[in-house]
């Protein structure tokens, strides 16, 4: 199985972009799709209803949605395989800005939008820095100037990014998204790891564990089918 | 890029092909795409701005000097040299002129001092309401924005091809636009219902139902009309200047 990995703040085009990537491999792969969110989140069923997959929501409650995504990915990449997905596509609301969702494994895609101006970049340091590449919605609302001044920003801030601009909406540059993803290697569980150190929280995680799965951490951890309330504390 | 880029036939919004097979546009030249409402000018521009690989709607395909661009020339924005400015770019970072103009200046590595103050002006060729260094981006009205950021597509930006969507409304001054424009090494293509840009381009692309219809080239006639147009151009805006200055006509007019 396959994993792409879609993080960046609220309302920046994520879902907009898995769409356009459903739509131009559905033919090709068997997709699962799993959304983390905090309190409310519409993605499964508008991507259950409009392309008929397997779709799944994890709400993350008072965690950051890139710590539970930690926590649940073993058991989602069990859950996916489980329905014999070959790509697994997660989109997490990543919203504190402090940690980075992106693993050692997988396409990590983190996606901005220009229109939150040239200063955003400096405030995502921390979110872009671990993503393989980085795609920027709203080309068609933003002036050329803005854009190129943006995405010079980026190419000499983090220099190992690969940048694509898009009009979501239509995704045509996509493509290229999707083809990172058919180059991909398939996923080994075992040896999967977060790319960068997490900050100072109240878990094991927070503590530098790099390890994935809720097995493998103490404190306020969280499973994929677990309710709110019984998330506090967990270990062994 | 260095001297063409080549549009090869898609399809109509009926799916039959279009009617030629291919066209080549090159640098220096000042285009304009005409047709009524919906007959698809927005979506040849985009065709252009994408680099279509029969991945659009029209199925267009478009060549770069007789070659298929790969991924990065055409979506990677560091590669990618098309320029596009239509009614819906904005600029949305908190910055005033002067300091924009400088920052997108650096971002490409120059550092000409006088440059700022000549895209400033250049900008106000374009446009009636005059545009300061110290105005905020945000600030500026719509038809000051696309002035500004023609100009500074032409002066500061890198690329040889530059689309304009239906700039007119914007209440430019086109005249001064197309002198200008013409004195540069860029392709230009105007999609437009402005007869005075139309007839003052070299060449004109006719669109209908989506498809590519004709390519008319610019006539001594067309130059003639032309006149008239400018002339009738300039006592609308005669007219317009008056009420805007908030003059009552008297009399007879
Ligand atoms: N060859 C084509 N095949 C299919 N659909 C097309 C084709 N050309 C245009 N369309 C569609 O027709 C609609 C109108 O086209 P477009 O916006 O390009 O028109 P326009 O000439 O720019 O109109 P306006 O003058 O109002 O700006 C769009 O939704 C576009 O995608
Ligand atoms: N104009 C424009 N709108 C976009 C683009 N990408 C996304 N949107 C719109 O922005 C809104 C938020 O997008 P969504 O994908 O839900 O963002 P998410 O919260 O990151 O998943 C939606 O209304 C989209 O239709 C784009 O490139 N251009
Ligand atoms: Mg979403
Ligand atoms: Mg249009
Ligand atoms: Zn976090």
């Amino acid at each position: 199985m396959k994993l792409l990995l879609v993080g960046g703040p609220p309302s920046t085009g994520k879902t907009t972009v898995v769409q356009r990537i459903i739509e131009k491999r559905k033919e090709k792969y068997k997709i699962a799709y799993l959304k983390m969110d905090v309190v409310t989140a519409h993605e499964e069923a508008l991507i259950c209803d409009t392309y008929g997959i397997e779709a799944k929501t994890v709400y993350a409650g008072d965690l950051c949605p890139d710590h539970a995504e930690v926590m649940i990915l073993t058991d989602a990449l069990k859950w996916a395989e489980g329905i014999c997905a070959d790509l697994l596509i997660v989109e997490s609301a990543g919203l504190c800005l402090r940690c980075s969702p992106y693993l050692n494994q997988g396409v990590g895609v983190v996606v901005l939008s220009m229109l939150a101006g040239l200063h955003s970049v400096d405030k995502m340091k921390q979110l872009i820095c671990f993503a393989d590449v980085a795609v920027l919605t709203m080309n068609d609302l933003v002036c050329q100037a803005e854009r190129e001044v943006y995405i010079r920003k980026l190419k000499t801030g983090f220099e190992h990014l690969k940048v694509l601009e898009t009009n979501a909406l239509q995704g045509i540059a996509v493509e290229y998204l999707c083809s990172m993803v058919d180059e991909s290697k398939e996923l080994d569980i075992n040896t999967l790891e977060l790319k960068g150190n997490p900050p100072l929280g109240t878990c094991s995680i927070c503590m530098g564990s790099k390890k994935v799965g809720w097995k493998n951490h103490y404190g306020v951890v969280r499973q994929i089918d677990s309710n709110v309330s019984d998330y506090m504390y967990r270990g062994d | 890029m260095k001297s063409h880029i080549t549009i090869y036939a898609g399809v109509d919004k009926n799916g039959n092909k279009e009617n030629y097979t291919k066209i080549i546009l090159k640098l220096g030249e000042v285009v304009s795409i005409v047709g009524h409402t919906g007959s698809g000018k927005t979506l040849l521009i985009s065709d252009i701005e994408q680099l279509s690989q029969k991945d659009s709607v029209s199925q267009r395909l478009i060549t770069i000097d007789d070659k298929l661009p790969d991924f990065e020339e055409r979506f990677d924005p560091e590669k990618k040299r098309i320029a596009m400015i239509t009614q819906n770019t904005k600029c949305v970072s908190d910055l005033v002129v002067e300091e924009f103009l400088k920052i997108h200046a650096l971002s490409r590595n120059i550092f000409e001092k006088e440059l700022v103050e000549k895209v400033i002006s250049l900008a106000n060729k374009f446009t009636g309401e005059s545009i300061t260094g110290e105005a905020k981006v945000t600030e500026l009205s719509g038809g000051q924005t696309r002035s500004l950021l023609f100009a500074d597509a032409i002066l500061i930006g890198a690329s040889p091809i530059i689309l304009v969507d239906e700039i007119e409304n914007a209440g430019i001054n086109k005249s001064e636009i197309l002198k200008y424009v013409k004195n540069e090494n860029k392709l230009v293509i105007f999609a437009s219902h402005d007869p005075a840009i139309v007839l003052a381009t070299e060449k004109r692309i006719i669109m209908k139902n989506g498809a590519i219809e004709k390519i008319i080239e610019h006539t001594d006639a067309d130059r003639a009309v032309l006149e008239s147009v400018l002339e009738a151009d300039r006592v609308i805006k005669y007219v317009q200047e008056m009420l805007r200055d908030g003059l009552e006509l008297g009399g007879g007019m």
